[in-house]
């Protein structure tokens, strides 16, 4: 391989024993101490929120039979649902986006692989964001017209008939 | 090939085990790898049902096409299979974070992780008994 001498240059120095020394000299922000706080922060509040969206979703009536566009309709009437929902979406997507960041991380050797699936996670991760609070916000509750929910009807009160 | 010096028990040649692997086994390792397979699992999930939900914004008509292919027994399976995962990561995650924060989580991870088997079994039958019911007898 090489000309050089076993136990030459190439190996680093050897320090005294409790020789102070700097834990990280390559970066001056504490980045990923905040991504490790945030998995567990984000992970117990992602336990009351999911497992709160099961029961109502699957485990009350008809569980997974009720689920349908008035059952949506339902919950997004009520400002309630929809913040539990955006809280859901935005903290369950981008703990689960630091989470496979982890995993790329871990089993892509190649910088160039690491690097495209790194990029690939972060524009899906931005799409479904992106779509999903959209969706939360602009969904209108009465855009079925056969709609029984108390608010529509409401509205359509106001509305003039052919009647009057 | 090194010849073996704890020689309690004498293997036959050839069908030893490579020695010196990086990770050990037993309950920390497998609720690590189980902890993974779940994650991703969960997150790509996650990425389905966010744009199956967005389908609400089309019209009543096609949402209710879509999500009417979550209702068949095929699926209602894949639920119950999906949940198992979210319940597992979940109390696997609090496991963790007793882990990194309690004083006493190194030293009792094991019994930790046998309390996450156990309480993710006590959740599971009565979710898989309702659940289970309502797909299959609709």
């Amino acid at each position: 391989m090489s000309d050089q001498a076993p136990g030459a240059s190439y190996a680093p120095a050897l320090e005294t024993p409790r020789s102070p020394y700097r834990r990280s000299k390559a970066t001056r922000t504490n980045w990923e101490l905040y991504g490790w706080l945030f998995m567990r922060m984000s992970g117990l509040a992602l336990v009351v929120l999911v497992f709160g969206h099961l029961f109502v979703n699957l485990m009350t009536g008809d569980g997974i039979h009720q689920v349908d566009w008035g059952f949506v309709a339902g919950k997004w009437s009520s400002p309630f649902w929809q913040v539990w929902d955006l809280l859901m979406l935005w903290l369950a997507q981008l703990h689960g986006t630091n989470g496979v960041r982890t995993v790329i991380n871990d089993y892509a050797e190649r910088d160039a692989t690491r690097f495209w699936l790194k990029m690939a996670l972060y524009l899906a991760t931005t799409i479904v964001i992106v779509v999903g609070t959209l969706v939360i916000f602009t969904f209108d509750p009465c855009a079925d017209p056969n709609s029984m929910l108390e608010i529509c009807r409401a509205a359509g009160s106001t509305v003039p008939t052919i009647t009057n | 090939m090194a010849t073996s010096t704890s020689a309690t028990k004498p293997v036959k040649p050839g069908r030893q085990k490579p020695a010196g692997t990086l990770y050990r086994g037993r309950e920390g390792m497998w609720s690590w790898v189980m902890h993974r397979i779940s994650g991703v699992l969960i997150f790509f999930f996650l990425f389905v049902h966010v744009l199956d939900t967005a389908t609400v914004r089309i019209s009543p008509e096609v949402y209710d096409a879509v999500i009417g292919q979550y209702k068949n027994p095929v699926m209602g399976l894949g639920e119950a299979g999906l949940v198992g995962a979210v319940v597992f990561h979940a109390l696997n995650g609090i496991r963790i974070i007793l882990v990194d924060f309690w004083s006493g989580g190194t030293k009792h991870q094991r019994k930790l992780f046998w309390g996450v088997v156990a309480l993710w079994v006590v959740l599971m039958v009565p979710f898989l008994v309702r659940h289970l019911t309502n797909v299959f007898t609709h």
